[in-house]
């Protein structure tokens, strides 16, 4: 497959797959799972494509900036393209046992609704990494948060629903800051293509006001705190796959564009204060998050407030990459504690979710005795949270290693102590879930049968955290050229 | 003041009133239609900016496209206001999955 058609077929396929999975719901099933084994091939081969060629870039139908659409790959787009199919395939897997659609009429309506919505929101991932320019970003990002914010209200309670509304108003309005921002840009460099824009942008007051409205939208977006209040109950109210998906990749979108929008295009426009003020928040999302997840009662809220904190540390690399003579090292740090959190998150919430399915709640005091009744979903939580933890030899480790590399080298050692303590915090709450799963039950709790293939793609996911960190130095080859400072590719 | 001028701030005075009603609105419908308040703020900015002769095609197609954008993001929210409110008034209670 040439380069300009797996590009355009990464978008595509999966928009075409969910019109159909809408239109045949009978064939939903097989038109999802399909759909993303493909994607896989595709977005493995998206990453064999840029590692032999660096940069690919097509102007779909012909049609050059800045009138026509700009499709881009690089070495960060391919990365995050490759996460999102590999971890997408194993999230379906979770999904065809989940969404079975036997158990009534309830069940069969979830079931019809999540595979259509679910393959839009893979296609607008898929776009959102490959877009060249800030009005599409514009339009991916809504997308992405129509579908995510419809999958949150997918299980229909009234938890969910409330939640599924505050998360739609926060997209919302997050995406209309983003689009005044774009239209500011426009207004003063008559461009939204990311590389023109990159020479053209000048430290103006009017390109700064563009992107503090930018900044805080995608904030929004990203959950970070303080605007992280809409992600617990989203995330914990929704079914298990939907869940490991939002905290997993949703959330990365908006970090994504605004790694593209700080170091890209406004490089060197942007105040150095301005990046410590970013990674300030980043510090406060740590504390505040680790310290909710360890007072939280139920084990879904507590993994989502673990969302909340590790949301963080990624911001942490704004005032580090702000100063970095050799930013290389940094954007692998970065990226390989995003995927080690993809990975291990997403595989936590699909343990969770299986072990609120098999007891029929999820109140961690009331968890004793669980790793004798669903002992592999127990140990996928364990494996998670060492990863999580960011205990060596987990991707974790090996990113906030480098994170803590860079801080120590720059002397901006409060981010040290912030990454420190995370991680004591991270410690304390994973320990605590862990003590009540150990612990032997007074009696013998009922348990409700879990379709195998459930189990496996949780455990699955939380391997993949663990091996990627024996593979850290791959995404390293693949970073070399990614955002390299003064001025952009 | 030019006529330009003017509708820029128009634009910009839209898109703060909404963004306030975003956050202090009570009720879903008055959100809803601040949150559209906001984006036409926005609109307004990109087509005051489109201004000139000729007149930039550019920002009128994003406006457009973001009008699409605007009636699903607005479709969606009168769905999830209507089913919470059936929910409310226990039509179909459950416990959340």
């Amino acid at each position: 497959v040439s380069a300009d058609a797996t590009m355009a077929l990464l978008v595509m396929l999966p928009l075409v797959a969910a019109i159909g999975a809408f239109v045949w719901p009978r064939w939903a099933r097989p038109v999802g799972m399909a759909a993303t084994l493909a994607l896989l091939f595709l977005g493995a081969w998206l990453v064999v494509l840029v590692s032999r060629s660096g940069h690919l870039s097509q102007a779909i139908g012909g049609w050059a900036a800045p009138l026509g659409i700009r499709l881009h790959a690089d070495g960060l787009s391919a990365m995050l393209v490759g996460a999102v199919a590999a971890i997408g395939v194993l999230i379906s897997i979770h999904a065809h046992g989940e969404f079975d659609g036997s158990g009534g009429k309830e069940s069969a309506r979830r079931a019809r609704y999540f595979w259509p919505l679910w393959l839009f929101l893979l296609a607008a991932l898929n776009a959102l990494f490959l877009s060249g320019d800030l009005f599409n970003l514009y339009v991916t990002l809504e997308l992405l948060g129509l579908a995510a914010v419809a999958l949150v209200a997918l299980s229909g309670g009234r938890a969910a629903l409330a939640a599924a509304e505050r998360y739609l108003y926060v997209s919302l309005v997050g995406s209309l800051l983003y689009l005044m921002g774009v239209a500011l840009l426009y207004g003063g460099h008559g461009t939204v293509d990311l590389a023109l824009l990159a020479e053209r942008v000048e430290p103006t007051t009017h390109a700064r006001v563009a992107l503090v409205l930018m900044t805080g939208g995608l904030m929004m977006k990203a959950a970070l705190f303080p605007a992280h209040f809409w992600l617990p109950p989203a995330h914990s109210s929704a079914p298990a796959p939907v869940s490991a998906a939002l905290s997993a990749l949703v959330v990365k979108g908006g970090f994504y564009v605004l790694l593209r929008l700080w170091f890209e295009v406004f490089d060197g426009a942007a105040v150095p204060d301005a990046a410590q003020v970013v990674g300030a928040l980043g510090a406060a999302a740590v504390l505040w998050g680790s310290v909710q997840a360890m007072i939280q009662e139920r084990l879904k809220l507590l993994v989502a407030y673990s969302t909340v904190a590790q949301i963080g540390y990624l911001f942490l690399v704004f005032p580090l990459a702000s100063n970095a003579t050799d930013r290389g090292v940094l954007w692998t740090g970065a990226l390989v504690f995003l995927l080690a959190h993809a990975a291990a998150k997403s595989g936590m919430f699909l343990a969770a979710g299986n072990i609120k399915r098999a007891a029929g709640h999820d109140r961690i005091r009331d968890l004793d005795g669980i790793t004798h009744t669903r002992p592999l979903s127990a140990f996928t939580i364990g494996l998670a949270g060492v990863s999580l933890i960011g205990l060596p030899p987990t991707a974790g480790f090996v990113g906030k290693w480098l994170l803590l590399g860079a801080a120590l080298e720059q002397g901006q050692w409060w981010w040290v102590g912030v990454i420190l303590v995370g991680s004591l915090l991270a410690a304390a709450y994973m320990i605590r879930v862990l003590t009540h799963a150990f612990m032997l039950a007074p009696e013998e709790t009922p348990s409700r049968p879990i379709p195998r293939r459930m189990e496996w793609s949780a455990f699955a996911l939380a391997v993949l955290a663990l091996l990627l960190g024996f593979f850290a130095a791959a995404p390293a080859a693949l970073l070399a050229d990614v955002l390299p400072g003064g001025g952009g590719p | 003041l030019s006529g330009n001028a003017l509708f820029l701030l128009a634009g910009a005075a839209l898109f703060s009133i909404g963004l306030h009603g975003a956050f202090a609105a009570v009720t879903a419908l008055r959100r809803i239609i601040a949150v559209n308040v906001m984006g036409n703020g926005v609109f307004l900015v990109f087509v005051a900016l489109a201004a000139g002769d000729p007149p930039d095609p550019v920002p009128h197609a994003m406006v457009l496209t973001g009008i699409v954008v605007a009636v699903c993001g607005t479709a969606l929210a009168l769905v999830l206001a209507d089913l919470r409110r059936r929910a409310e008034t226990g039509a179909d209670e459950e416990e959340a999955g």
